[in-house]
């Protein structure tokens, strides 16, 4: 009897899960098992694949073959788009920690009912489109711009600085967009803090410094490392923010991964391509699940 | 101020300079981009004089048109299909013992939150065209479908907050009473859960709109939703109409976040302190 109810709770939960699941597995999680199976395959001349095995992709991936002499080397244009990703994710990610925790920190100390204000003034700009407030920081940063106007206008500079379609204006960018997500987990690691620790500290003679590196700092790092991945894989993944702000000069691994569905008409290797840049992303979670969990070990 | 009290422990050297700092980067270039939509001249570094012609210039585009209807259409679909079936999954999930296979179920709701857009929109491309060639068929099934997929955890999450912070009694006297599970549902549980319903809709939907990556992948041609539509048109030189449509979407993105804000606010779920 018991047992029977049991079949059928399970049965109905499932007919509840199918349709979410269902979706998913159709327009999400399925499809990257067919960017697997493409990074193997042929390049088509006109894009799409030919359905003939090849390795040829993965290889291209890092290394790349001389048109005349079929000699192999270092693909230089390909790693140093790596490389560039890899550095603006880290930069952006310092410096949204730098921005983000003393900000985290002020909204946690202020009184009870004033902080879900303050939250919602941190996530409105998270909410609102990340297209817009890219253009938005276009808008502040373009030879014509407000910097660029009143620095001249102010008679510091007379010819505009060049901010645009560098690699500043891409890490100025996504600091702005990705900030919201390093405050939030520092700020609900911070929230629930015990204040008389901190007392106890400065009984003891503690700077503030000290306070906050010895006492604030170790109880809140679990939120850091979260908001620090929160801030980096997007970063790492990001493809609007350099295209508008790159102006298609400064690539990240994003662009070029859309350019191999593009001009570059090679969709094989557009797909190993965006195998690794999820490899990167599942080892960056790995670590952060792991981090998270020798945290929860040594306090609990 | 702060010295004419005693001691203040919460105090660090500059933290409140930093912090003030932050909320005016993140909201300066905002307010900057909505007060030049309402600019009469070109730039958006010289006021000459407040006017409507970029808003009406926007309005009359009918490209712009076209994208917002588009927009509308699409958002409202995966709203609509990713709210219900949140809803079933949360009730699956919720108010019940582990069971096998939770954590797959788990990982697959959130899967659109860990993999990089860029990751999923080129493999919807890939697996759109083959069933383009396929079938033939070119139109809107597709993009309704992708964002259905990737707004399912922002529907998920307040829906299933709502539930765990519900009361199992009510339904359980809805079930002694010989409701029918089906009436216990739209009786008793739907209308306790409905401001997580509502906030998860709206999430949906806000996500959904401003969605860029996925659809300039998925999309065919003629296809431009507004953020699309506002991505081609950003090269060197940019129309002020862009800061007209930027405004107006800012508007429908903030309105849609402080409700849900003021609903998920006022739920049972929230012990009063």
């Amino acid at each position: 009897m018991a047992q029977a109810s049991d079949t059928q709770a399970t049965r109905r939960r499932w007919l509840l899960l199918s349709p979410a699941l269902l979706i998913l597995l159709f327009a999400a999680s399925g499809p990257l098992l067919i960017v697997v199976i493409y990074s193997f395959l042929t390049p088509g001349d006109y894009g799409g694949v030919i359905w003939k095995f090849s390795t040829d992709a993965w290889f291209n991936v890092v290394v790349e073959r001389d048109f005349f002499d079929d000699t192999l080397s270092f693909s230089d244009a390909h790693l140093s788009i790596f490389w560039r990703s890899v550095k603006l994710s880290l930069m952006t990610t310092l410096v949204a920690f730098i921005v983000g925790f003393p900000t985290a920190y002020f909204i946690a100390t202020r009184p009870k009912d004033k902080r879900d204000i303050w939250m919602l003034l941190i996530m409105i700009p998270f909410w609102t489109n990340l297209l817009i407030r890219t253009f938005a920081v276009m808008e502040i940063i373009r030879n014509e711009g407000v910097v660029n106007s009143l620095l001249i206008g102010l008679g510091i500079i007379d010819q505009p600085i060049q901010m645009l379609f560098t690699e500043f204006a891409i890490t100025l960018g996504m600091f702005y967009v990705y900030l919201p997500l390093m405050v939030l987990p520092i700020y609900a690691a911070m929230e629930r803090f015990d204040f008389s620790l901190v007392e106890a500290a400065y009984d003891l003679y503690a700077s503030r410094w000290r306070v906050l590196r010895r006492v604030i700092f170790p109880i809140v790092k679990p939120g850091v490392i979260a908001g620090s991945i929160l801030v980096f894989v997007p970063s790492l993944g990001a493809y609007v923010t350099p295209r508008v702000l790159g102006g298609g000069k400064q690539l990240m691994l994003g662009n070029l991964i859309e350019l191999q569905f593009g001009q570059g008409r090679n969709w094989p290797l557009g797909a190993a391509l965006s195998i690794t840049l999820l490899a990167i992303v599942m080892i960056a979670l790995i670590i952060y699940v792991r981090a998270a969990g020798r945290e929860e070990m040594s306090h609990g | 101020m702060a010295k004419s009290r005693a001691f203040d422990v919460r105090r660090q050297t500059g933290f409140v300079p930093i912090a003030l700092l932050c909320f005016l980067v993140l909201y300066l270039p905002i307010i900057l981009l909505v007060v030049y939509s309402f600019n009469a001249g070109q730039s958006i570094a010289i006021w000459e004089g407040f006017s409507w012609q970029w808003y009406v210039k926007a309005w009359q585009n009918e490209k712009v048109q076209d994208a917002t209807i588009l927009s509308l259409i699409i958002a409202t679909s995966a709203s609509v299909i990713a709210t219900s079936a949140a809803v079933m999954a949360a009730l699956a999930t919720t108010r019940t013992r582990g069971f096998r296979g939770y954590t797959f179920v788990f990982a697959l709701i959130n899967q659109p939150l860990m993999i990089p857009e860029i990751v999923t929109a080129v493999a919807l491309l890939i697996f759109f065209a083959m069933i383009k060639v396929a079938t033939g068929y070119t139109g809107l099934m597709y993009l309704i479908i992708a964002h259905s997929a990737f707004c399912i955890p922002f529907a998920y999450m307040p829906i299933r907050a709502r539930l765990q912070g519900m009361d199992l009694n009510l339904e359980q006297a809805g079930a002694d009473l010989y409701g029918t599970p089906w009436r216990v549902f739209r009786r008793v549980t739907l209308p306790q859960l409905w401001p997580g319903v509502l906030a998860g809709s709206m999430l949906a939907f806000v996500i959904s709109l401003d969605d860029v990556v996925i659809t300039e992948f998925v999309k065919s041609a003629g296809q431009d939703t507004l953020p699309t539509y506002m991505l081609g048109q950003m090269r060197r030189v940019i129309s002020p109409e862009v800061n007209a449509i930027s405004t107006a979407l800012l508007a429908i993105s903030v309105a849609l976040v402080i409700a849900f804000y003021l609903l998920s606010k006022g739920g049972p779920q929230k012990n009063r302190e």
